[in-house]
């Protein structure tokens, strides 16, 4: 049987991450397992974990009145869910819901934290990586925000004039 | 350079602004041969001619295929077509996907929005000689589940165990089931042998510098990836300069490009 210190050392994020710190992250994850349609988390509720997915897709959603649920992002298997636990007021700023059978390993915010504040290389090791996927997400973010398949995205051969 | 009567055997509607036109020569039995990525000038007579891609099979020169979007004066007229109406054609005109150099290789096709269109006939090609290609990847991305073209071809290939599909939509409410992204979020983990691909890239302009990135970044190298520019086609024979791209014309020495021929120039804003 795998443990989950196996689980966390295959998956992307934690990749090259030194055994020590895996040691020491394995004691703030457990595993959950969220069913087709189930909440995983609603805008506001406080932001205490943050999940790997190993397994399924999960929606990101924002309730505009007057439109209604309105979908954002999907996350799928190797995708991580959640970076509000890193920054105060520590609150979700969206719903996420998971889409079909999801099995993820969740990681307690709060216990992470304090093992950051008890040791700053592995705090550094930690928001390097997530620097990383807030950047990767903020870049997406803006290419959707252009709406570059709007009818000003194309000109003549696939638009028409 | 005389347009050609072409009769429209049918119009489709893809989605809410957008539709296929399948045309037939009224002049003649003879059909109409072109290669995939290949675009044709069409003439509304009374209303203005415009360049646009061919969406059909290029197996089939029987029919001649077109999407577009309604977004102008002629598209919109072009809409408005009905069973046994005639338009000019001149074409074939411009430069094909290279699906022929491709093979043994990997194919990776990057959609976005109605850039799918000229990419179907690549696809055709593709899936009619399946055996001379590796893994055949198609990354489509649109603006809602309700701008997603070709639906029942779509669901067709994917249901293939040669073929991967992968669609991703900009935005979706909660109903879809399917991937919330931009496109090039597909990218990464689409599957693929990065030394041995070619990519084939066609849809609005920052989309395909963005999917070329992340090509790159895959480790796809420039020469192996193909985009299709838009540039304002006129005289569909390099002659009026219209298209005019620093050293190329667009109509004729596009549109399907080597990223590596025009990386330099999609950089520059001054043209």
């Amino acid at each position: 049987m795998r443990t989950l210190e196996t689980v966390l050392a295959e998956h992307p994020f934690f990749a090259g991450l030194e055994q020590r710190y895996l040691q020491i992250i394995v004691g703030c994850a457990t595993n959950v397992v969220f069913e087709k349609g189930q909440i995983i988390f609603r805008e506001g509720e406080e932001a205490d974990r943050f999940y790997l997915i190993r397994q399924g897709r999960v929606a990101l959603e924002v309730h505009a009145a007057g439109i209604g649920t309105l979908t954002i992002q999907t996350l799928d298997a190797g995708d991580i869910l959640g970076w509000s636990w890193l920054v105060p007021p520590y609150r979700w700023h969206f719903d996420a819901r998971a889409v079909e059978l999801t099995r993820a390993i969740a990681l307690d915010g709060e216990c992470l934290r304090r093992k950051c504040e008890e040791d700053h290389d592995l705090g550094y090791e930690l928001l390097k990586r997530f620097a990383e996927i807030i950047t990767q997400r903020l870049q997406a973010t803006r290419l959707q925000l252009l709406d570059v398949y709007g009818a000003e995205g194309h000109t003549s051969r696939r638009g028409g004039t | 350079m005389v347009p050609r009567p072409f009769r429209l055997r049918q119009v489709r509607r893809e989605t809410s602004d957008t539709f296929t036109l399948e045309l037939e020569p009224a002049d003649s039995a003879e059909g109409f041969c072109f290669r995939a990525g290949q675009f044709n000038m069409l003439y509304v007579f009374g209303v203005g001619e415009i360049p646009i891609s061919i969406s059909g099979n290029p197996a089939n020169p029987r029919v001649l295929t077109h999407t577009t979007r309604e977004v102008g004066t002629v598209t919109k007229a072009m809409g408005k077509l009905r069973r046994g109406d005639v338009i000019g054609v001149r074409g074939p005109f411009g430069t094909p996907w290279p699906i022929e150099q491709a093979e043994g290789a990997d194919v990776v096709i990057v959609a976005g929005g109605i850039g799918l269109a000229p990419l179907r006939s690549a696809l055709y090609h593709l899936l009619a000689q399946r055996d001379r290609y590796g893994k055949i990847v198609l990354l489509y991305g649109t603006r809602t589940p309700g701008d997603i073209l070709y639906r029942r071809e779509l669901q067709r290939w994917r249901a293939q165990f040669d073929l991967e599909v992968h669609i991703t939509v900009d935005r979706a409410l909660s109903g879809w089931r399917g991937n919330v992204g931009v496109v090039t979020s597909l990218i990464p983990r689409a599957p693929f042998d990065a030394r041995n691909t070619v990519a084939l890239v066609c849809g609005p302009e920052i989309m395909m510098r963005f999917a070329v990135l992340e090509l790159q970044r895959r480790g796809v190298p420039p020469s192996h990836i193909y985009v299709s520019l838009e540039r304002n086609m006129k005289c569909g024979v390099g002659v009026c300069g219209h298209c005019q791209l620093a050293p190329f014309f667009v109509c004729k020495d596009g549109p399907v490009f080597s990223y590596d021929k025009v990386q330099h120039l999609l950089e520059k804003r001054e043209i």
